[in-house]
């Protein structure tokens, strides 16, 4: 399938500043995201990116700024409020169930699309039952999807880190969000498995037509699939563009890139 | 002075005095949460435990009160070398919960072994400690003031000084501090993490019969006594979980809170109001102030 | 190789969703509930049912809801006790002033009253966790033990302060006081706790089960998958009450006939069934029953042992009993948190090649 053209703008979040205590970790940060595009956020360790990430979906409040998401505004979201309005996410340090099995973790991403009451759930037979075999009907996609078929009723728990960084993607894909935020998604995976992650990033965002932010540290893939790049550092606003303009910025090679030893 | 203040004080000096007993047994409970993360639910059964062996010795075999303390220390610190190789040992990474809930099975273990062993009837501890009212008190202001209770202000202070002298400044303290701070970090400089909680459980132990000794002399050595875990609990949540001082401060808040509440609310509701009104009172207190008043605030990050 | 799987194929989501994929242990489930339901009815007598049958079932009941709580949703409650209570005094002042109301109506009543009462002490819970959440339902346990022993209008003002359940009837047939048929009683309780199981496990594999699970295992990421930790925690509460409350109205109704708060509702009773869904199994339905017959049981078989085997003292025998309800928690929680059912689990496991070696 071809791939969609990019949009308007989804998420504008402008002049964020986030404290903790003495600490600042964003200091008047601003950063626009399009419909169907895929965003990248580099920087050095401690740059802030993660707490960009957390600003947007509302596990952390700023001190400062706004957020505007689908054209409504707000200085702070919560979390719940985040996933309602279609922004899912996955974790740098993975952030699943570890008691319940893969295809439980996954139904769990369709929490929101489930309507029957619990005394419904209780009796099971009629609504309930139906909304369950729809859901797993659209779950079993996805891990035809991640090609997790293999792994369906093993506590994820028990599976290694790589098959859990693709159940946390699933789990994320599960919401059928709109805005999808990734941290750090090829974290500690060799090159086949990061080889593997980008092209489902890519048919992510081609077949389904999710807009992608992610955070990521591996250049090559950064520079491969973003459409647009952002580079923090010390909690502030580097430079941002496409990712040619980023890579010739004297700035941001100065800060991080560096320049290839001939 | 009317006699209605000087009931009130009467009231304030009972509770003060309930309340160092608590902070007593509750000192137990910061010490092992210190150093091992672990909410020992068997702290009180501890006391028990101890204050029967102590009675056991006592008549049993019939030594002195002195020779009785010193083996029964002993025993305590048995006690906790058993503890750490049996159970401790083998749940190392486990849930709080879980950890939790092994010391409520240790409690009935200790319970049960006690009782089999020293028998389950109501023992008297008399260990000499002055009892009575105070006449000095008594005589120039009509003040009852329980002489026990004196006697238990003092074992505690002085239990508090050598407790915070030995932290401080002996090298066994400074690991027992490091290991409260980091399991990881104190192991990575070689800190024996075992060999600090057999310590810090024969230090909660002797605490435990210390505190046994005090609350059996008082009521006798039953199986109450060890209900009194239950009482900690609220005094913790009152005081931190961390914190020594907290233990002290969170005790006499209780004690007095409980006894002003029995004797002037109590009436209008049919008494009986300690039962519940330090667990209310905690209740009250984690909605406001969760980590208590010297606890160390718990931040989560994702 | 009684296990065996081979040529068991799902063909449908709905069939490998099913409570028993597997057609032996649908054998065996419905072997037992032939047992339960047709064969033991005609045997039973006042001895069975009183020392083993009816505890069980009632402990079965409770051990469900403090399940629910505690295994699915990783909530601690130390007032299982208290909510029992609440149950029970529910039950009765229903049954006293509404003395033509069936009751198993009364039951489920009792039971939806004990759930507000657990939401409203659940409410100030919520933003705590852990030994923080062990004092509120202390609390809460101590609090309920006292009021139904102090105001007067929970026992109707007797003198004794006791409550005894006056007759009542379901379907007909009667089911509390002194002129009960065992086997109705029997049935009665047996039907309520298969009824009540059932909607159980339907809870827990459904999107609430779902929630709950996700706050147990991870809160702070149960909220980016919509989950609001605090609605789900209020829910697990809510039901558990409900089915300890529907279990303190049983135990008191039809088992005990009469109680008093203290001895019947006390601490102990919400330590006993804490340790029954230990033993049994955190987060597993057929761990609550296993826990509750193993707790119920056990007593029993050690008495027997000891007094009637190896002629000890009662009074000797209770301390061992004590020592060694501590020790098998302590055992379990070591060697397998998960409880029987896992090791249930593992059974079927070897299983599946016995005899065979692999």
């Amino acid at each position: 399938m071809a791939r969609q053209p990019i949009g308007d703008i989804l998420l504008k979040v402008e002049r964020i500043t986030l404290s903790f205590g003495g600490v600042t970790a964003l200091s008047d940060v601003s950063f626009t995201v399009r419909e169907r595009e895929i965003g990248a956020i580099i920087g050095p360790n401690g740059a802030g990116k993660s707490s960009l990430l957390n600003v947007i979906n509302g596990f952390y409040h700023p001190q400062d700024g706004q957020i505007t998401y689908k054209g409504t505004t707000r200085s702070k979201v919560h979390v719940h409020e985040a996933a309602r309005t279609g922004i899912a996410r996955t974790f740098q340090n993975i952030a699943l169930f570890k008691g319940m099995s893969v295809l439980a973790n996954l139904m769990t991403g369709r929490n929101l699309k489930m309507k029957a009451s619990i005394l419904e759930q209780a009796v099971y037979f009629g609504r309930s039952k139906r909304e369950e075999l729809a859901h797993r009907d659209y779950v079993e996609e996805i891990i035809d999807f991640l090609n997790l078929e293999s792994v369906r009723k093993i506590p994820v728990g028990r599976l290694p880190y790589g098959v859990q960084k693709r159940v946390e993607l699933g789990r994320a894909l599960a919401a059928q969000p709109e805005l999808l935020l990734l941290d750090e998604p090829m974290a500690g995976m060799n090159l086949e498995e990061k080889g593997d992650m980008c092209r489902f990033v890519l048919d992510v965002n081609e077949e389904y037509g999710v807009t992608i932010v992610l955070i990521e540290h591996d250049m090559a893939v950064v520079m491969d699939i973003s459409d647009r790049v952002t580079v923090l550092n010390y909690g502030k606003l580097l430079a941002e563009g496409t990712p040619d303009e980023v890579r010739a910025n004297k700035a941001v090679i100065d800060a991080y890139l560096g320049i290839a030893n001939d | 002075m009317g006699g209605e203040f000087m009931f009130f004080i009467e009231t304030t000096i009972s509770g003060v005095m309930a309340g160092v007993m608590y902070s007593l047994v509750a000192l137990g409970f910061v010490l092992i949460f210190k150093a091992s993360g672990i909410f020992n639910f068997a702290q009180g059964v501890l006391c028990l435990f101890a204050a029967l062996t102590l009675v056991g010795l006592m008549e049993k075999f019939g030594l002195p009160g002195w020779l009785a303390i010193i083996l029964t220390a002993c025993v305590m610190a048995g006690v906790a070398w058993l503890i750490e190789r049996l159970v401790l040992q083998h749940l190392v990474n486990q849930d709080p919960i879980i950890l939790f809930m092994a010391t409520i099975g240790l409690a009935y273990v200790l319970e049960g072994v006690g009782d089999i062993v020293w028998g389950s009837d109501v023992k008297v501890l008399d260990l000499g400690i002055p009892q009575g009212a105070m006449d000095w008190a008594w005589d120039n202001w009509n003040l009852y003031v329980e002489k026990l209770e004196i006697v238990a202000a003092f074992v505690a202070a002085l239990l508090v000084t050598v407790l915070a002298i030995f932290f401080q400044k002996t090298r066994i303290g400074r690991a027992l501090r490091a290991v409260a701070d980091d399991h990881q970090a104190a192991l990575s400089v070689g800190i024996s993490l075992r060999s600090i909680w057999v310590i810090v459980w024969t230090v909660a132990g002797i605490v435990a019969l210390v505190a046994g000794i005090m609350w059996g002399t008082k009521s006798g050595v039953q199986f109450s006594l060890s209900l009194i875990a239950l009482k900690a609990l609220p005094v913790l949540i009152l005081g931190g979980f961390t914190s020594v001082p907290g233990a002290i401060v969170g005790g006499l808040i209780i004690g007095v809170g409980e006894k002003w509440a029995e004797v002037y609310v109590g009436p209008l509701v049919g008494g009986a109001i300690e039962n519940w009104f330090a667990y209310m009172l905690a209740l009250a207190f984690l909605l406001v102030r969760p980590q208590g008043l010297f606890g160390e605030k718990i931040i989560e990050r994702v | 190789m009684i296990y065996r799987e081979t040529g068991q194929y799902k063909t449908s989501y709905a069939a490998d969703q099913a409570i028993f994929p597997i057609a032996q242990d649908r054998w065996v489930v419905l072997a037992l509930g032939a047992v339960a339901f047709i064969l033991v009815p005609v045997m039973i007598d006042d001895y069975w049912a009183n020392a083993i049958f009816l505890p069980l079932l009632c402990y079965t009941m409770a051990a469900l809801g403090l399940n629910i709580l505690v295994g699915y949703c990783g909530q601690i409650s130390l007032g299982t006790g208290g909510f029992m209570a609440v149950g029970a005094y529910a039950s009765y002042k229903l049954m006293t002033t509404f003395p033509g109301l069936d009751f198993a109506l009364i039951v489920i009543a009792a039971g939806v009253i004990t759930a507000a009462v657990g939401v409203l002490f659940g409410l100030p819970s919520l933003r705590i966790k852990g030994f923080y959440l062990a004092v509120a339902t202390l609390a809460a346990q101590f609090f309920l033990v006292w009021l139904f022993n102090k105001v007067g209008w929970f026992y109707n003002y007797n003198a004794t302060g006791q409550i005894t359940a006056p007759p009542a009837e379901s379907f007909g047939l009667v089911v509390t006081g002194a002129a009960t048929n065992t086997s109705t009683t029997y049935l009665f309780c047996l039907t309520f706790v298969a009824v009540f199981a059932l909607m159980a496990k339907n809870l827990v594999r459904s999107r609430v089960g779902r929630s709950w699970m996700a706050i147990r295992d991870m809160d702070i990421a149960a909220e980016i998958i919509g989950v609001r930790p605090l609605r789900a925690k209020l829910s697990a509460f809510a039901v558990s009450s409900f089915y300890v409350g529907m279990a303190g109205a049983l135990y008191f109704g039809v088992w005990l006939g009469s109680a008093e708060p203290t001895e019947a509702f006390g601490i102990d009773q919400s330590f006993l069934v804490l340790f029954m869904i230990i033993i049994g199994g955190l987060g597993s339905i057929l761990g609550s029953f296993l826990g509750a017959a193993f707790m119920v049981l056990m007593p029993i078989l050690l008495k027997n042992f000891m007094v009637d085997g190896l002629a000890m003292s009662a009074v000797l025998a209770k301390h061992v009993e004590i020592t060694l309800m501590g020790v098998l928690i302590i055992f379990f929680l070591i060697v397998e948190p998960h409880g029987l059912a896992r090791l249930w689990q593992l059974a079927k496991e070897k299983l599946r090649l016995w005899p065979f070696p692999y």
